[in-house]
């Protein structure tokens, strides 16, 4: 092992057993994390089914390492795909809490970002992100599959600034439809 | 049966047990939208079923009463969105009856044409996620396959993938693009070829028959007083199809026949819908034989008024009936305004019908009885 750059001081993780890592584990945590974004299967309504069809065959969202699970344990991101309603909210922020960190939310959808046509019924939320962070916003009703996609890509290239001892950066980017 | 599991169900109660209480949702990966399912279990066998609905609740009926007639319509996209534009078209119908609006034909004829598209992108939705929800997850990439293309040949005409919102009081927006109707007719050879790959993989495969067959039997009678509508009734061997019982548009001028099955189980109520594509894309190539020449339009005012009334409309959308009922007190905005949709109404069987079954059958009933949470919470 060579000497440690005085840089890298502040990263270097201490392992039990006296062994030493240095440098590069946000790069390879970083590079696990964004290119294995599991994501809660959890549609709500009309973005939700554009949710499937950019996981299925003709958009293939596997091509990202984007897999749909069931449970809110193994999921890193949830896409927020449709209006929410206040009978809902409760359920999206334990749904969110139950989720192991690091997470990250994306918001499909005008409803999801701000209410989109339902802004004036009094059933809905202005907007997920009055429940949880949201990490990406993705306008549009619904936005393109190609949208979301790159609403992903983005939420990517953010994972790979993170690194695991600093806080995260959580000014949200958004997406036009 | 049911009674037989009522009385075991007495006799835990009497020995100081109780059943389990499941919770199923509002987020579970094969309920079709948030629709959330108290079950009592008694092991595996369910005693008892409560739904919950109302998470996709947003007062559209009230909404609609404080917008011009015509403002409503984006609104309609947005309750069964597998199916947009049954759901346009039952509402423009209703505000034509209501204001005794006349459409031109080829408007009529072109509107047919969209109705069964889309139909065609309902059903091969609903196949995709009715395979992944009995573990056939291929089944999905084959049927998107599909429903991409009907979806570039919908964009192609409306502009948009998923919410269309084409359909005009008086008409259409705007014509068919060049060369839309050998697209569509392509589309239909192509989807008739494909045909067989969804029976090879589904149709005769055993383990999903044995997964479907003798499951959730609705009988004819019951599936008529519950108000049942669609494939789903059709399947029970009722025929009743508002294209054939109470024609709309030019559906009384097509040749077409009513998919009705006898069974009434769960696999029925799938090969209903399986078999609604060819009778989908027979209608379609009479469409464009018959299509005439003419304006897309009728002229309707900027302000569009109708006099005091009540006017009724009544579409086939892939789901079943969906009927809108408008009451107008002669101002620009609707007075009163009701929809009737067939999710809400094919939701109600669901309760007693998983009684006596496998919680593993739950998912399949659910599934087969297609409902979208849109149009039920509406
Ligand atoms: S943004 Fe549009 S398409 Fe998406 S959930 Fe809202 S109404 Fe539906």
């Amino acid at each position: 092992m060579g000497e440690v750059n005085p840089d890298l001081q502040s990263r270097v993780v201490k392992f039990p057993g006296g062994g030493v890592l240095v440098a590069g584990i946000d790069e390879i945590f970083n590079w696990a994390r964004s290119n294995s974004m599991w994501s809660l299967t959890f549609g709500l309504s009309c973005c939700a089914i554009e949710m499937m069809a950019t996981a299925a065959s003709h958009y293939d969202l596997d091509r990202f390492g984007i897999l749909f699970r069931a449970t809110p344990r193994q999921a890193d991101v949830m896409i927020v795909a449709g209006w929410v309603s206040v009978k809902m909210a409760p359920f999206i922020r334990r749904l969110y809490d139950q989720m192991p960190d690091p997470k990250h939310v994306l918001a499909m959808g005008g409803c999801a970002c701000a209410g989109g046509p339902y802004r004036d019924s009094e059933t809905i939320v202005k907007g997920v992100g009055e429940i949880v962070p949201v990490d990406v916003f993705v306008y549009g009703c619904p936005p393109r599959p190609e949208n979301l996609i790159h609403g992903l890509i983005l939420l990517q290239e953010r994972i790979r600034e993170e690194s695991i001892l600093g806080v995260r950066k959580r000014e949200p980017i958004t997406v036009q439809g | 049966m049911n009674g037989d599991l009522r009385d075991l169900h007495q006799e835990i109660l009497d020995l100081g047990t109780q059943g389990m209480v499941m919770n199923m949702g509002p987020q579970h990966p094969s309920t079709h939208g948030v629709l959330r399912l108290i079950l009592t279990l008694d092991g595996e066998e369910v005693m008892a079923c409560e739904p919950v609905i109302g998470y996709l609740h947003r007062g559209l009926e009230k909404m609609a009463e404080r917008r011009p007639y015509r403002h409503f319509l984006p609104f309609t996209d947005r309750l069964d969105y597998v199916c947009s534009l049954a759901n346009n078209l039952a509402c423009a119908q209703a505000i034509e009856r209501l204001a005794g609006i006349e459409v031109p034909d080829r408007a009529q004829w072109i509107r047919v044409a969209l109705m069964e598209l889309n139909r065609i992108a309902s059903h091969l939705l609903f196949l995709g996620t009715f395979g992944t929800d009995l573990g056939a997850t291929t089944m999905l990439l084959y049927a998107f396959r599909e429903r991409e293309e009907a979806l570039a040949l919908l964009e192609a005409i409306t502009g948009a993938r998923l919410t269309y919102n084409w359909i005009r009081v008086g008409g259409l927006p705007d014509d068919m693009p060049e060369n839309w109707d050998k697209g569509v007719l392509a589309f239909c050879d192509l989807l008739e070829s494909r045909v067989g790959e969804y029976d090879r993989l589904l149709t005769d495969n055993p383990i999903f028959r044995r997964r479907t067959e003798g499951v959730g039997v609705i009988p004819a009678e019951d599936a008529i007083a519950y108000g049942l509508t669609g494939p789903t009734l059709r399947a029970s061997g009722v025929e009743y199809d508002v294209r054939r019982w109470a024609p709309y548009e030019k559906y009384a001028e097509i040749d077409f026949d009513v998919v009705v099955l006898r069974d009434g189980d769960t696999f029925a109520r799938y090969l209903a819908r399986r078999l609604e594509l060819e009778q989908s894309v027979r209608i379609l190539r009479q469409v464009f034989d018959r299509m005439p020449e003419g304006p897309i339009a009728s002229k309707v005012g900027k302000v569009l008024k109708a006099p005091p009334g009540i006017a009724f409309s009544q579409v086939e959308s892939p789901r079943g009936e969906l009927s809108f009922t408008m009451v107008s007190d002669g101002s620009p905005n609707p007075q009163r305004v009701h929809i009737r949709a067939p999710s809400f109404a094919n939701l109600t069987v669901l309760a007693d019908l998983v009684v006596g079954n496998k919680v593993a059958d739950v998912v399949a009933i659910l599934g087969s009885i297609d409902i979208v949470l849109g149009e039920v919470d509406r």
